[in-house]
C-alpha cells in the first residue's frame, strides 16, 4: 500500500481518532492545534485554534457536529467541528489526560492528571443539547487511582467507566453511584504503566497497552483477562479492526537503547497480531519515531498512525490484506 | 513625410518578401498546438501534451507521464458527502496548493509477514521452489551431517554413516565407492600405503587448501538485522549444504551486527544454491542480499 503522509503537526503525535461515518480524521498532538483531515485522501480541512498546551485526546459525536479536546492547559474544549470555532471550555485546574463522549453524546468523561497537591481524577460533565445550557459542574467525580490516569472510556451502555493509567491496574467504576465496581486481577494484569485503551466497536471487550511491552484483551463485564499479545518494545498506542479479528500496537524504543540508535531510519512499525491466536500476522513500517497513536477507520478497510515524528500515516489497505487466513 | 512613408513601405516591402521565401506557413507562428491529455491507459499512464515557446523563443514540445493510481475506493454517506464541501477553517485557510502538507509516500510499504524458519513460512517463499516442496509438510529441512545432503535422509539413516566423514575442509567429490575407502587401500596389492596416500584420508596440505577454498566459494549475505548472529547465519545456510566457516561483522562498540557477513561453502554449487535460495529471502523483517563475495584485497 503507498501510505498517505501528513505533516501537519510539529511536535509528536498524542492521539487519532476517526469519526463515526470514517471520513473525516481527528489529530491530536503535542503543538496547540488539533487538526481535522478528509480520511480518504488525507487532505487537511480546518485546525482548532484555542489550546494553550499540548492536547492529549480528543473525541467526536456521533453526528460529528461536536468535538471535545483535553489539554494540558487544564481546560478541556467543546469545538463546532464544521466551522472551528470553540463552543465551550471546561476548566479543570489539572492538565486534561483523557476525554470520551458517552453513547448519546449527552455525557462525557473528562480525567485529570495529579498536580500540585491534587490527586488524579475522573470527572463526568454533561453535554447540553443547546450551548446556551452548557455549565461547567462536574455531574460525578471519581477518585482512587494513584498516578495518571491516561485512559478513561464508558462501558457498554454507559452503566461503567472503565480507567487504566500509571499504576497499572484496570478499574471499573458504576456510573450510578460512583463507586469503583472491580479493579483487574493483580497476577495477570500489567506490570507497567498502562499508556493505552481501545474498545471493541460493540464495547463488549477492551484493549490495554504497556510500557511493560504487552497488550492485553479483556472483558468489558467482568474484567477477565481473554488474551495478551507480547512485543519487543514498549506499547504507546492499540486498536482493534471493526472488520477482521486483528489488533494493531505502536510502540516505541526502549530508553536505554536511545543513544545507540539504529541508523536505518523508519523502522518503527505498527505490528498486526491476530485477535484470537495472539501471534503476528505481520508489521508496517515506515515511522521515524516511536508510534504513539493508532486508529482505525469504522470500516475497517484503513487505518492511522501518528508517531513522533510528528507525521500521520494513513494507510489504505491493499487487497491482500483481507485475504490473510486466519487459520 | 510623405517621402518618409514611401521610404518605409518600401523598406517593409523588402522584408515582407524576404519573410515570405523563408517560411512557407510561416505566418502563424506565434500558435502553438493544443494540449493533449492521453487518458490512463490501462496501465494507468498518463500522457499530457503540452507546447509552449522557450526563453529563446523556440518552440519546445514538454510531454509529462505521470501514473495514475487509485488507492482506495471511498464510499461516503450522504453527510459525508456534504462534508466533503465544507469551507476550510482554522489554519488551512490560507492554505496554497504548493503546501505538500498531505504527501503519498513514493515507498510501497507492505504488511511484512514474520518469518521462521523452517515452519510454515517457508512454504510460501515460492510454490514451485523444490525445496519447499520437500519439506511440505512443514517440518524442518533434513540435513544429513554426514553426507550433507539435505531433505534425503536424517544423520542416522545416512548410508554412509558408518564411513569416514568426509572433511569439512577438504572435499573435491563426494567419494563414489565409500566401501571401497572404508577397507583402506591396504589391500591394494599388498603394498604398505601411508595413511595420508590412502583413499578417503585428510590431507595436511589441506591448512593451505583451507584458506584457499574458504575464500573461493564465500558467499555475502547484506542487510543482517541488528541482532543477527553466527549462529543465525549457520542455521540459515546450512540446508544447502556443508558451511565451512560463519562471519557476521559486528561493531565492537554497539555489540550489534553492521548488517553484513560471510558464509564458506564447501563446494561452490552450495554457495551457488544458497545464492539462488536466499537472495531476496526475507529474514528477520528485512530482505536479504546474497552474493559471491568479492575476492579478498590483501
Amino acid at each position: 500500500m503507498r501510505p498517505i503522509l501528513m505533516k501537519g503537526h510539529e511536535r509528536p503525535l498524542t492521539f487519532l481518532k476517526y469519526n463515526r461515518d470514517g471520513d473525516l480524521l481527528f489529530s491530536c498532538a503535542k503543538d496547540n492545534t488539533p487538526t481535522v483531515w478528509f480520511a480518504d485522501n488525507g487532505e487537511r480541512l480546518g485546525t482548532y485554534r484555542g489550546h494553550n498546551g499540548a492536547v492529549w485526546c480528543c473525541d467526536v459525536s456521533r453526528d460529528s457536529s461536536r468535538l471535545i479536546t483535553g489539554s494540558a492547559d487544564t481546560s478541556a474544549k467543546l469545538w463546532d467541528v464544521k466551522t472551528g470555532t470553540q463552543l465551550f471550555s471546561f476548566n479543570m485546574d489539572s492538565p486534561a489526560r483523557a476525554v470520551d463522549l458517552s453513547v448519546g453524546d449527552k455525557l462525557c468523561i473528562i480525567t485529570i492528571d495529579p498536580f500540585m497537591g491534587q490527586s488524579s481524577a475522573i470527572h463526568v460533565k454533561r453535554i447540553a443539547a443547546d450551548l446556551d445550557d452548557q455549565v461547567g459542574e462536574s455531574v460525578l467525580v471519581l477518585k482512587g487511582p494513584v498516578g495518571r490516569i491516561n485512559r478513561a472510556v464508558w462501558g457498554p451502555l454507559n452503566r461503567t467507566i472503565i480507567s487504566a493509567g500509571e499504576d497499572a491496574v484496570v478499574r471499573i467504576w458504576d456510573t450510578e453511584t460512583g463507586k469503583m465496581i472491580q479493579e483487574n486481577d493483580k497476577d495477570v494484569g500489567h506490570k507497567k504503566t498502562v499508556t493505552s485503551l481501545a474498545k471493541s466497536t460493540d464495547s463488549s471487550h477492551f484493549l490495554t497497552g504497556s510500557l511493560d511491552k504487552s497488550a492485553k484483551l479483556w472483558d468489558s463485564r467482568t474484567l477477565t483477562l481473554i488474551k495478551t499479545y507480547v512485543t519487543e518494545r514498549p506499547v504507546n498506542a492499540v486498536a482493534m479492526s471493526p472488520l477482521l479479528n486483528h489488533v494493531v500496537l505502536g510502540g516505541g524504543q526502549d530508553a536505554s537503547s536511545v543513544t545507540t540508535t539504529d541508523h536505518r531510519a523508519g523502522k518503527f512499525e505498527a505490528k498486526f497480531y491476530d485477535k484470537i491466536l495472539q501471534e503476528e500476522i505481520g508489521g508496517v513500517k515506515g515511522h521515524f519515531g516511536p508510534i504513539n497513536a493508532l486508529a482505525f477507520n469504522p470500516d475497517g478497510k484503513s487505518f492511522s498512525s501518528g508517531g513522533e515524528d510528528g507525521y500521520v500515516r494513513l494507510h489504505h489497505f491493499d487487497p491482500d490484506y483481507f485475504r490473510i487466513p486466519s487459520i | 513625410m510623405g517621402i518618409d512613408n514611401l521610404g518605409n513601405a518600401a523598406v517593409q516591402k523588402t522584408r515582407w518578401a524576404e519573410l515570405e521565401e523563408e517560411d512557407d506557413g510561416g505566418d502563424y507562428d506565434f500558435l502553438l498546438p493544443p494540449r493533449q491529455v492521453i487518458g490512463p491507459d490501462e496501465h494507468g499512464l498518463k500522457k499530457v501534451i503540452e507546447y509552449k515557446f522557450n526563453d529563446d523563443g523556440n518552440r519546445v514540445k514538454i510531454t509529462t507521464t505521470t501514473r495514475v493510481r487509485k488507492l482506495a475506493n471511498a464510499r461516503l454517506s450522504k453527510r459525508a458527502v456534504e462534508r466533503r464541501s465544507w469551507l476550510k477553517f482554522g489554519d488551512a485557510v490560507h492554505e496554497d496548493v504548493g503546501a505538500r502538507l498531505t504527501m503519498v509516500s513514493t515507498e510501497e510499504i507492505i504488511l511484512e509477514r514474520p518469518r521462521a524458519p523452517g515452519t510454515k513460512a517457508e512454504e510460501s517463499i515460492a510454490s514451485g521452489d523444490p525445496l519447499a516442496q520437500m519439506s511440505k509438510g512443514g517440518a524442518v529441512l533434513m540435513v544429513c551431517r554426514t553426507c550433507g545432503k539435505k531433505g534425503d535422509h536424517w544423520t542416522s539413516k545416512c548410508p554412509y554413516k558408518d564411513l569416514a566423514q568426509p572433511s569439512d575442509t577438504f572435499v573435491e567429490n563426494p567419494n563414489p565407492n565409500p566401501t571401497d575407502s572404508g577397507a583402506s587401500g591396504a589391500t591394494k596389492g599388498g603394498a604398505y600405503v601411508p595413511p595420508t596416500m590412502r583413499a578417503g584420508a585428510v590431507r595436511p596440505t589441506a591448512g593451505a587448501d583451507m584458506r584457499r577454498r574458504n575464500d573461493e566459494n564465500s558467499v555475502r549475505v547484506n542487510n543482517l538485522s541488528e541482532d543477527t548472529r553466527e549462529p543465525d547465519l549457520l542455521e540459515l545456510f546450512r540446508p544447502f549444504g556443508s558451511v565451512s566457516r560463519v562471519y557476521v561483522a559486528m561493531d565492537q562498540k554497539t555489540g550489534m551486527s553492521r548488517g553484513f557477513g560471510f558464509v564458506n561453502f564447501v563446494r561452490r554449487e552450495e554457495g551457488e544454491r544458497a545464492i539462488a535460495k536466499l537472495n531476496g529471502y526475507g529474514y528477520d523483517n528485512l530482505i536479504l542480499s546474497v552474493e559471491w563475495a568479492a575476492p579478498r584485497a590483501t
